[in-house]
């Protein structure tokens, strides 16, 4: 039976969601609306001229080679962030599900990571792969291996996927070793007395299982190595060599900020905003499906 | 309390605050933002207090915004808010976007006539006001820390190499046959260099006696193009970028990467800012000399003179009359040559008045820190042309960017150098088109 509990007041519900309209409307809303509007103009930097000129600045960006092959750069950028950080997330919940001895310590410390800020973690890996001080560069030197991302488009996206996966690991881990947890024992333990090994009662019990939590977790990535990247992204490549690792989010902030072209600026923000809108419902009502709960 | 008086109570509190404010108003307060951190900040507070000190009616006070994109962004966003500073310290690559900016800066020369007060743009060296002047002559900032780039050569390596270390390479030619022998030597980074636009495209144009762009570079009017696509352009970009296949040239990064190269030994030759002479100073272990610039030797009129960097002040508008004196009594305070020794001494940007760089030579400062000189000579090594005077592009911080883009791809061998730079102009147009569009 559907039990409901019912305001009785009129106005009660309203006041005690409108904090919350509030800040949606006034940092959400107000500044997206802001930013269709500006798409549609070419301003000065000091905003003392504007026009309208209508879909302008969205013709020039698709004219341009260089924003074409930004949306290229992203698409490879997010798929190898968020496989990548999925896949290696899986196998460490997997092995650390398994360990009895100082359980607590490994997961610990495999949570770790996850309090560095993304500019910090970038930091981090700037310093490591350097191209002249670097310890990573070093040892890379040692082994015949040519490392100098300043100049080397593939290792300089090799890097920034590296920090960015990093970074993201912990979330990930943290959520597969939720969902391993909260599998029943009785279910493995009965595929096991069929004769099944590990690797089968992985595949036919657990990852099944755990789809949910996968399919929740390629979400949040894939909108993580869209916008939560950008301090990775702005402490160490600032999108170059050339434009190899710059992503549509990086091009949105330097165009609006560092080169005050705001019509420009905006109407980048405002296909970012269709992309993502796209992308969650396209997630939502296909994928979803796939996915058993 | 009743409403009556507590709107009288109202009243009186604010007619106790305004007289609060009033009487601070006595010295009246000029706000100036720049984007000198560290020891180049310290000097520039210690300009200031000098300032402060000198006189009572008026306080200058200056605050750090941050780099220089930094603070010209938040001067931007105040002064759409409508609360600019008085004064903005702009990079070089800044100045067409605040020139096209009318409403929002005045002019320095209409400061100064305002205000009566001294100033003649004549004093200044021609290659820098050049860069800050319009075509009719007036001079719309204030020209305050300038460098330029300059060739710095490790003197120890070139012992080593068997080179002569007295005798730095001159001509592009005579580079490349040091840095053969060189590498030869065991040297694993021959060559770098900090700020590649600045160095290999808008300095090396103006050392050559080429344009940049059409438009004399763009002061002519906003309908400017680019013309960095060159023959002589393309050959040199194909220069560094064979030396880089042939590790002869180590590509450092977009900024000042290149100078700890140098200053930890790691390269033998590099290209950077004169400003980066201090931190050299202080990290070197080795012997190493500052020089002019290397040129091609076949092109007729090299080397002309080379062009400066750094920043100047802007006036931003809408201000009152009686703030404007002060800005325009502080300008006149900075144009002083004993200040302007003491800020090029203690920086190592270059003197820019004639009169200092007099006053700083008298004072016997190059005799005892040899090369300290050399800026200035190279900057005035011929009468400036129109392709030297400097350069106004319209939005050039995102120009600049799309400019070093396409030199990555030619060093990188991504891209063959002249396509490189053909994509270069044709991008850099289309934004110089976007300025004109929006500030016609």
């Amino acid at each position: 039976m559907e039990k409901r509990v019912v305001f009785r007041s009129a106005w009660l519900p309203y006041v005690l969601v409108a904090p919350q309209i509030a800040i949606t409307v006034i940092f959400f809303f107000w500044p997206a609306t802001q930013a269709v509007w500006y798409s549609f103009q070419l301003q000065d930097a000091f905003g003392l001229k504007s026009q309208f000129v209508g879909l302008q600045n969205f013709v020039h960006l698709f004219r341009d080679p260089v924003y074409l092959n930004s949306f290229r750069v992203t698409a490879i950028f997010s798929v190898l962030v968020a496989g990548i950080g999925i896949a290696i997330a899986l196998l460490l919940a997997v092995m650390a599900d398994r360990v009895v001895r100082a359980a607590v310590g490994y997961k610990t410390l495999l949570i770790w990571p996850y309090a560095v800020a993304p500019a910090i973690a970038g930091v981090l890996y700037a310093f490591l792969f350097a191209p002249s001080i670097g310890i990573v560069t070093y040892v890379l030197k040692g082994l015949g291996i040519d490392w100098n991302w300043i100049i080397n488009g593939n290792q300089a996206m090799l890097l920034v996927v590296m920090a960015a996966v990093w970074n993201q690991i912990s979330y990930n881990f943290l959520f597969f070793l939720a969902g391993l947890q909260s599998i029943p024992r009785s279910l493995i333990e009965a595929a096991a007395i069929d004769g099944a090994g590990p690797g089968r009662r992985f595949w036919t019990i657990v990852f099944p299982l755990l789809s949910p939590t996968a399919f929740f977790l390629l979400v949040v990535n894939v909108v993580y190595a869209f916008f939560g990247t950008f301090g990775i992204i702005d402490a160490t490549t600032q999108g170059g060599p050339g434009t190899s690792t710059q992503i549509l989010v990086y091009k949105v902030y330097h165009d609006g900020v560092k080169a005050s072209d705001l019509g420009g600026s905006s109407a980048q923000s405002v296909i970012l905003m269709f992309i993502v809108i796209v992308l969650t419902v396209v997630q939502f009502r296909f994928i979803e499906k796939k996915v058993n709960y | 309390m009743t409403r009556i008086s507590r709107n009288l109570a109202r009243i009186a509190l604010v007619a106790a605050l305004s007289a609060g404010s009033a009487s601070a108003q006595a010295q009246v307060e000029i706000q100036w933002w720049h984007s000198m951190g560290g020891a180049l900040g310290e000097a520039l507070n210690g300009l200031a207090n000098k300032f402060n000190a000198s006189q009572k009616d008026y306080k200058i006070v200056p605050t750090y915004k941050g780099s220089y994109p930094e603070s010209m962004t938040a001067a931007i966003a105040a002064f759409r808010a409508g609360n600019a500073p008085h004064m903005l310290q702009v990079f070089e690559v800044g100045t067409a976007t605040m020139m096209a900016a009318k409403g929002a800066i005045v002019p320095v020369a209409t400061v100064m006539a305002n205000a009566k007060e001294p100033f003649d743009p004549k004093a200044y060296l021609p290659t820098v006001t050049g860069y800050y002047t319009d075509l009719q002559g007036n001079m719309l900032s204030f020209p305050f820390n300038s460098s330029t780039v300059m060739f710095y050569i490790n003197k120890d390596a070139f012992k080593k190499a068997g080179l002569d270390p007295n005798k730095a390479p001159r001509t592009w030619k005579e580079l490349l046959a040091a840095a053969e022998k060189l590498k030869a030597s065991g040297q694993e980074c021959v060559y770098t260099t900090s700020w590649p636009s600045w160095m290999h495209i808008e300095n090396f144009s103006a050392w050559h006696n080429v344009p940049i762009g059409t438009k004399q570079n763009g002061m002519g009017g906003l309908d400017t193009e680019f013309t960095i696509n060159s023959p002589l352009h393309v050959r040199h970009i194909a220069m560094l970028s064979d030396m880089s296949k042939k590790g002869l040239f180590t590509y450092a990064g977009r900024t000042n990467q290149g100078d700890a190269k140098f200053s930890s030994g790691e390269c033998a030759m590099f290209s950077g800012s004169a400003g980066a002479q201090a931190g050299i100073k202080k990290a070197a272990k080795f012997d190493w000399s500052i020089n002019f610039i290397p040129y091609h030797d076949d092109v007729p009129g090299a080397p002309q003179n080379s062009i400066i960097g750094g920043a100047s002040v802007w006036v931003m508008g809408g201000k009152k009359p009686d703030e404007y004196k002060g800005v325009a009594k502080f300008l006149a305070f900075l144009s002083q040559p004993e200040i302007q020794m003491e800020w090029h001494t203690s920086t190592g940007y270059v003197p820019i008045t004639q009169a200092s760089y007099e006053l700083t030579r008298k004072s016997g400062f190059y005799d005892k820190n040899p090369g300290a000189d050399m800026p200035v000579r190279q900057l005035t090594n011929n009468v400036p042309t129109a392709n030297s005077k400097g350069l106004r592009f319209g939005n050039f911080v995102q120009g600049r960017t799309v400019i070093e883009e396409e030199l990555e791809n030619a060093f990188a061998g991504k891209k063959e150098p002249k396509a490189a730079l053909d994509d270069a102009v044709k991008r850099g147009n289309e934004i110089l088109r976007q300025f004109e569009a929006a500030n016609k």
